[in-house]
């Protein structure tokens, strides 16, 4: 047979092709996409879904004024009538979450969970925790997608008014949502909001797993109470330990500095300004008049042009006149750090270590957008946990070592970006890369090239922002800016030379200390050999005595001794809190709400005035509950005497 | 027996340094001879390697010594109790004695073999009392065969009647231990490896020669080395020495003429002055035509080494110097093995045969 060649199909007409092309609705690209959401594997689909309701249950109380009060229930459910498996073995999950929030009027509630791309953090230049809005109806969609169930939701406002049942999924073509069901219920809650979504994903312990988030976030979150219901049963309660909201981050409008020519062009569209000066100092953060004015002549465009009219060649002239133009950088108080000392709360409440340290850096900017870098350290173990360990006495045979001596654990790095845990992509994260690049040998700690420090710690950084700049779509890594490179490189600088000073302190104590049990330790053995070497026949308590005479002489004798219990505290660090056996020195938070502190979990009975913080006045750091004693120890904390420096030691014993 | 009492008096010495010290409210110290090339010198008229007077004083008191001045007191307190119970015992034994864990604490006396074993020879060295004497044996590190008879521990040994095997050599054979009964021999030949003496027993190259064959399987064993001796001293029998071409052989041959650097002290027990070196020498492949290929190329180490040894003063003679620089030149180093290429029997039948007739040997 002759096999002769297909005529080529004839190519399509415009007609033809046109009538294919048609809308791409966000719903339906992100459902081929979802990968872009964090929503790659059954595992991570988990987590991003806790981490979105979790991210906006916060961000709800504390818009609300409210000290958050969450609960988190993972349960593992059945396919179809099946009973549910064991929790590693489940592939199917319900997440719950509940907050004691301001709860959401009912018209809302079906395009908050069911509509892409809706909500009220994307439009302004405001630190949140969610920006785009995608987040929580991706993970409805994604529920949706995977177990054919709908989102639950029950919200009430007030205890005067009734709690709204909603039954809600997406409708991925138009990006609408469909109410399945809608009724009003009776509510044990008497203000908030509960979502529950039904998914497929897989629990796992471990890192990057729905417990480390939870420890994670509630590190940095010490003014929240989070419970968690674990899949296995467990319930994990991280109580508050900070009992005042953080100070409510401010918007600002956006700086010149930080726009694109688009955003521009855009922006000119939209004013309600009808000339172009007035729209630059009124819709631009740090443009005065009369830089207004400035920047119209640079771009030889009259200041009273209206700003519909700027397009084409005058935008692009306007915006490099922008962009050439010196202008101070933005304001910064719209940003809300986690603070020095909450940082330290989060890290001792969650972290058992022997030192701890914090460091919130001077707001900065990239790209016209304003942050603040903060950096946590908390290193060493737990004096209890060491106790606990090694105390069992076995005489080493040749070879082996004492347990935790030969480990090199290396360093965990906790990231954090406006508050949220960043769990993965670890090694593509600006805060990663800066810990590698710190030179923590400087400071008393090892390390070996390209890997982070090693030793029982962990280093924290938190990056606060209007806009962080993240690497993707599902915020995993704070992308490499130089400016935000450099601060958190700066930031973690100054808490390893506190770590540092730390470090040398206690082994100098270590040393001294040593020096003394070495010789003690040798003189029974000596005594003893030489009697056996006078054939029994000496003074052996003498001899040892002697010989202890010349060991206290040789080490510095009572000087040492004040050294040893007086000198080693943790003068002159601040910011730090030092765990010792003897107890804790530093401010240490207290679980225990200090009377009249305002909590949000309680006054369901009066609804009516919440104590909400003046954002005008700055809460005043070391109020009375933050000075409490160390929650379990029954000694109370040592108090640092930061007015008597430590005198340098005098002359010690010969070497 | 006398002997016995002056090493436990030795001991029992360390003691009163410390009992001393103490009275006097001062950091006891013990002075310990310095073991290394820069407190040995060579004494050109005995052919000797002697110790210099330099010593070091391991203080109590003093973080970095405290642990070995502590350790020092265990090992003497064993070695006076081997005294007592008129013992010997190896080295490791040694470790294991004094190996205990310290009070309450996680510390050993010892961690490992390797820090007891320079404390006895320290002491060996700061007490003057030969290893022997202190009852501390080593492994029986080598053999001899030929017409030789020996008496030890009341029991006749005739050297002559081993097989193939001859008699292994304990560490200690001072004259209270094993006792030369009678010696017929012309001489000694001292060999480096032990598959050339296997070879020249097998040969029945003694038989042959009446000469005794020795081997410590590489360095010789303080045993072989102190057996030889009294072999040159008491039977004035001349020593030959036979090691592979290499620096490493030829420095064997200095230990066993001139003594060792680390126990220079025990030079004027052990050292053999007119010991002769008979090869292989590196003038050995072009005399008796071994080809270049069964040569191995020196390797960096071997050629540092070289260059030590040309520069210790008892490797100053003209011919000793010329023997290491015509090895330098050639780059090569030939093992003693290597003779097979010629013949088995090579070694046997012509090489020592020739050697010894030409009297081809350096000094």
């Amino acid at each position: 047979m002759a096999n002769e060649k297909k005529p080529r199909p004839a190519g399509k007409t415009a007609d033809e092709m046109g009538k294919q092309q048609r809308e791409i609705s966000v719903s339906e690209f992100f459902t081929k996409n979802r990968h872009l959401l964090g929503f790659d594997n059954p595992r991570k689909a988990l987590l991003t879904a806790v981490k979105e309701a979790v991210d906006n249950a916060l961000d709800a109380s504390e818009e609300a004024g409210l000290l958050p009060d969450i609960v988190l229930k993972l349960e593992p459910t059945g396919e179809g009538t099946n009973p549910a498996p064991p929790a590693s073995q489940a592939t199917r999950f319900r997440v719950t979450v509940v907050d004691h929030g301001p709860g959401i009027v009912r018209q809302q509630i079906p395009r908050i969970f069911a509509k892409l791309l809706y909500g009220s953090k994307f439009h302004r230049l405001r630190m949140s925790r969610g920006q785009q809005g995608i987040g929580i109806s991706a993970a409805g969609m994604y529920g949706q997608l995977t177990t054919g169930k709908p989102v639950t939701i029950i919200s009430r406002t007030g205890a005067n008014v009734p709690a709204h049942y909603f039954e809600v999924q997406i409708d991925t073509k138009k990006n609408e949502p469909l109410i399945l069901e809608r009724k009003e219920i009776e509510w044990e809650k008497h203000r908030g909001t509960q979502v529950s979504i039904e998914l497929e994903g897989r629990y796992q312990k471990g890192r990057a797993s729905v417990d480390e988030y939870m420890e994670l976030t509630a590190i940095a979150n010490p003014h929240a109470t989070f419970t968690y219901h674990a899949p296995d049963g467990e319930t994990k309660v991280y109580a508050r330990t900070i009992h005042e909201l953080p100070e409510p981050p401010r918007e600002i409008k956006p700086h010149p500095y930080g726009i694109e020519l688009g955003m521009l062009l855009k922006m000119l569209q939209d004013t309600k300004s009808h000339w172009v000066s007035g729209f630059l100092s009124t819709d631009f953060s740090r443009v005065s008049a009369q830089t207004a004015e400035e920047i119209c002549k640079a771009a030889d465009i009259h200041p009273h042009k209206r700003p519909r009219d700027v397009v084409g060649a005058d935008g692009e002239r306007l915006f490099k006149a922008l962009q050439a133009t010196k202008l101070m950088a933005p304001p910064t108080n719209c940003l809300s750090p986690i603070g020095e000392q909450a940082i330290l709360a989060g890290l001792y409440k969650q972290i058992k270590g022997e030192f701890y340290t914090a460091v919130t850096r001077p707001p900065a900017v990239y790209r016209g957008n304003p942050f603040v870098i903060e950096v946590g350290l908390a290193y060493g173990k737990h004096p209890e946990l060491q106790a606990a360990q090694p105390l069992v006495k076995k005489p080493l045979a040749e070879g082996e070592v004492h347990e935790g001596e030969d480990d090199n654990e290396l360093a965990r790095v906790i990231r954090f970006a406006n508050r949220v845990p960043l769990v993965y992509q670890q090694s593509a994260c600006a805060t990663f890369k800066a810990v590698l690049d710190t030179t923590w040998k400087n400071y008393g700690v090892s390390q070996s090239r390209g890997a982070p420090p090693a030793g029982p710690m962990a280093v924290m950084v938190h990056m606060a922002s209007v806009w962080v700049p993240f690497t993707s779509e599902s915020k995993e890594a704070i992308a490499d800016y130089d400016e935000i490179r450099k601060e958190i490189t700066l930031g973690l600088r100054e808490a390893g030379r506190r770590l540092g000073v730390f470090l040398k302190r206690r082994e100098r104590a270590a040393g001294e200390n040593r020096r003394r049990n070495i010789f003690e330790l040798y003189i029974d053995e000596v005594v003893a050999a030489c009697k056996s070497l006078k054939g029994g026949k000496l003074n052996e308590s003498k001899l040892k005595a002697q010989l202890l005479e010349i060991a206290k002489k040789k080490t510095g004798g009572e000087k040492t001794d004040e050294l040893l219990d007086k000198k080693a505290g943790p003068h002159g660090l601040p910011n730090s809190i030092i765990v010792t056996a003897e107890g804790v020195e530093g401010d240490v938070p207290a679980s225990v709400p200090p009377e009249g502190a305002p909590e949000a979990a309680a006054p369901a009975e009066a609804p009516a005035p919440e104590p909400a913080p003046e954002p005008a006045k700055p809460t005043k750091k070391g109020k009375p509950a933050k000075k409490a004693k160390p929650a379990k120890k029954a000694k109370p904390a040592k108090k640092p005497k930061p007015a008597k420096k430590p005198k340098p030691a005098k002359k010690k014993g010969k070497r | 027996m006398a002997k016995t009492n002056s090493v436990s008096n030795k001991l029992a010495s360390l003691a009163d340094i410390v009992i001393a010290a103490a009275n006097k409210k001062r950091d006891p110290a013990i002075k310990i001879p310095v073991r290394s090339l820069s407190n040995v010198r060579f004494n050109e008229k005995k052919g000797l390697i002697e110790m210099g007077g330099n010593t070091q004083d391991r203080t109590f008191f003093n973080v970095a010594m405290a642990k070995k001045f502590m350790q020092t007191m265990l090992v003497a307190d064993a070695l006076s109790e081997l005294q007592k119970a008129e013992l010997t015992t190896s080295l490791r034994e040694i470790y294991y004695r004094t190996k205990h864990t310290m009070a309450d604490s996680h510390e050993n006396t010892f961690d490992t073999q390797d820090e007891s074993d320079p404390i006895i020879e320290d002491l060996e060295v700061g007490l003057e009392a030969l290893r022997e004497e202190l009852h501390v044996r080593a492994e029986n590190g080598g053999t001899v065969i030929g017409p030789l008879v020996l008496e030890d521990d009341g029991d006749r040994v005739d050297c002559a009647k081993l097989g193939k095997g001859g008699y292994s050599v304990p560490s200690i054979v001072e004259e209270d231990y094993v006792s030369i009964k009678k010696c017929s021999a012309d001489f000694v030949l001292l060999v480096e490896k032990g598959t050339q003496w296997n070879r020249l027993a097998e040969d029945k190259f003694w038989k042959k020669y009446n000469c005794i064959l020795m081997t410590g399987n590489g360095q010789p064993p303080r045993g072989i080395r102190r057996l030889t001796r009294r072999l040159h001293e008491e039977k004035k029998l001349p020593v030959y020495v036979l090691v592979d071409n290499d620096p490493w052989g030829y420095y064997i041959y200095s230990v066993v003429k001139q003594g060792s650097i680390n126990l220079a002290f025990e030079s004027k027990r052990m050292a053999i002055p007119q010991a002769k070196f008979i090869g292989l020498s590196s003038a050995d492949p072009e005399k008796y035509g071994l080809p270049r290929n069964v040569g191995i190329k020196l390797n960096d180490k071997d050629i540092g080494r070289a260059k030590e040894l040309m520069n210790y003063p008892w490797f100053q003679k003209k011919e000793w110097q010329g023997e290491i620089k015509r090895m330098l030149s050639s780059g090569l180093k030939y093992e003693l093995d290597a003779l097979a290429n010629k013949d088995f029997q090579y070694l046997t039948k012509k090489y020592l045969p020739k050697k010894l007739s030409d009297k081809d040997w350096l000094d």
